[in-house]
């Protein structure tokens, strides 16, 4: 995904057709470096007096909802335009377009298999029963006057990307079934305690309130451990994609485990073997046998900028930088290859550093012009290091699926055309 | 999971929650108790030995009728796939360079099928199946993948004890599983 600008959108005006104008060259993708703004305008450029300085602008509150200036209208969710059908089917954040570590909700992936209900809060309910002392039911309001806590984690697709080619061209093409929120909710801990859990309670079956009324089974040590039921993302209440009114969040475990939509909760003495959890979510090797219950989202890392589909306009400094993040916890180190592999050195990492969530890493670098090949690798505190595609390849197969977490390097051309070098 | 296979067994569960929630105090006081009742409307949930299958049965030739009516237009008529999953065939693909994953290849556990038809298809209207529909079309397409015969009617036992070609290949989560 690309950024671009509608030439038909006639919102912002005069302003808007001059800066058209002016970036009518680089149509198509993102320009990197020095001089890329230059307009063919210059009537706001010093030493002109701007013309938003000449007069008053918008009055306040023209947007009780805000919204990005119409000048990002191109930053967007990367959704497949040639899907056999968009109910069960996923769409991508823009990670190339993204700085930090927070993604906005608007731009937060999803990844849906019965569509996005529209729930009333109010006739919201969730049930929690099985081997429990007291089976109970909450309201909305009820789950909300236990103890809160936020906390900022990513959230990652199992299938993020798959291991057969076609490759994708961009970042969030790769890799944009990740993205990172603060979340707020109730420890799954205290509600699981409220009920009582009986001895032999070692399974948590957790359903959506969607058309898919979707079942994952949980074991009970990671709802003990940092499970989550929670109401808001970013501050504000769960958008509709996100499971609004109420989901289930599980640190570093694949996406499709955080229940979204979540009205039941069901505690076991096993799984419960559901079609998410065996005839899909499964890892098939090549000896025809699969992996099951295989939960944790593996250290990984992308570059985001420079990165594919995007262009360096001239040789000299451009920072590269980017994202990693491992399910198992921190990020203790990203390292970084600027000569196709040959070499590594290690990027600096952005404060704060937090526990399965997304870490920003930044290495200043001079690009000489010649072609080159650029690379990331994530190292979590467990001592474990992102392997290549090829590593990966080797023990799994291309049948595998899920759960790739290659490197993914960048080629870069004698023009600064970004290009993915595996594809 | 055995004594869970009746619907009336989620009155015992209650009543032992209540029993014995007296000497376990919640903390927080916070929610109502769920009634049996509550409960059995919302658990749908079917284990693989199909403990929580409905009473009832269906037969593979009235599967066939639903199939056509409720499933064929995104599975194809005979399960081979088209908007929807291929359901049929692929058994002796699954070690191949091209597996076909289908209900009959991969799924592990027949009690599944009865479980996710009913809570998810068909897509545009799910749980709008009687469990008796669900019965019947869990048979016709275990028929189609050659694991019932044609003359086959299936129930909470007999949907139990077919034995899933498949199930004996999955294994645990052997990550990490690069050498580093």
């Amino acid at each position: 995904m690309s950024r671009t600008f509608d030439a038909d959108d006639k919102s912002a005006g005069t302003t808007r057709r001059r800066f058209l104008r002016g970036s009518a060259a680089v149509a198509g993708g993102t320009v990197l470096g020095a001089g890329a703004s230059v307009a063919a305008g210059a009537d706001n450029l010093p030493p002109n007096i701007p013309e938003w300085m000449k007069a008053p602008g918008e009055p306040t509150g023209g947007q009780p909802y805000g919204v990005p200036s119409p000048f990002e209208k191109g930053v967007v969710k990367n959704i497949s335009k040639t899907l056999k059908q968009y109910i069960s089917a996923s769409s991508r954040t823009p990670l190339q377009e993204l700085d930090g570590i927070i993604t906005p909700n608007g731009l937060f992936y999803e990844r849906h298999h019965g569509g996005v209900p529209t729930i009333d809060p109010a006739q919201h309910r969730l049930m929690l029963h099985g081997l429990v002392e007291r089976p109970l039911i909450f309201t909305m309001d009820d789950l909300r006057r236990f103890p809160s806590e936020s906390r900022v984690h990513f959230l990652e697709c199992s299938g993020n990307p798959g291991y057969s080619k076609p490759y994708g061209r961009t970042a969030s093409d790769l890799v944009g079934l990740v993205s990172c929120a603060e979340w707020t909710g109730v420890s799954l801990k205290l509600v699981l305690q409220e009920a009582g859990l009986k001895p032999d309670a070692k399974w948590v079956v957790a359903e959506g309130a969607d058309a898919a009324a979707l079942t994952r089974s949980i074991p009970i040590e990671k709802c003990l451990e940092d499970a989550m039921l929670v109401y808001s993302q970013n501050g504000e209440r769960l958008r509709p994609q996100q499971g609004y009114p109420l989901r289930l969040f599980l640190p570093g475990f694949e996406g499709n485990m955080s229940v979204k939509w979540l009205r039941r909760l069901h505690v076991a003495a096993e799984p419960v073997y559901s079609r998410e959890e065996t005839s899909k979510y499964t890892d098939l090797l090549p000896d025809g046998t699969a992996r099951e219950f295989s939960f944790y989202m593996e250290a990984k890392s992308i570059i985001t900028r420079p990165s594919g589909g995007q262009r360096l306009n001239a040789p000299g400094f451009h920072e590269i930088t980017g994202i990693a993040w491992s399910g198992h916890g921190k990020i203790a180190r990203v390292e970084v290859s600027t000569d196709e592999g040959k070499s590594w050195q290690s990027a600096q990492l952005q404060e704060p550093v937090l526990t399965r969530a997304l870490t920003r890493f930044r290495l200043p670098w001079r690009w000489d012009g010649k072609p080159a090949v650029i690379q990331s690798r994530a190292i979590d505190e467990t001592g474990y290091v992102q392997p290549t595609l090829s590593e990966l390849l080797a023990v799994r197969g291309e049948n595998y699926f899920y759960h790739n977490n290659a490197i993914w390097p960048w080629r870069i051309a004698a023009d600064g055309e970004v290009t993915n070098a595996l594809a | 999971m055995r004594w869970r296979e009746t619907c009336g067994i989620a009155v015992v569960i209650v009543l032992c929650a209540f029993a014995s929630g007296a000497q376990a105090q919640s903390l927080y006081g916070i929610g109502r108790p769920a009634t049996a009742a509550e409960i059995a409307g919302w658990n749908i949930d079917i284990g693989r030995d199909g403990s929580n299958l409905p009473k009832g049965s269906g037969s593979v030739s009235h599967g066939r009728e639903v199939f056509a009516l409720q499933c064929a237009s995104c599975h194809g008529d005979k399960g081979e796939g088209g908007l929807g999953d291929r359901l049929v065939g692929g058994q002796g693909t699954i070690a191949t360079p091209k597996p076909i994953r289908t209900v009959g290849s991969y799924w592990p556990y027949a009690p599944t099928l009865f479980d996710y038809i009913r809570r998810a298809m068909p897509q545009n209207a799910p749980q709008s199946l009687s469990d008796e529909e669900v019965y019947a079309v869990s048979a016709y397409i275990l028929n189609l993948n050659g694991l019932v015969g044609a003359d086959a009617t299936l129930d909470a036992k007999s949907l139990a004890a077919v034995k899933m070609p498949n199930r004996d290949r999955f294994v645990g989560d052997a990550r990490p599983d690069v050498k580093q």
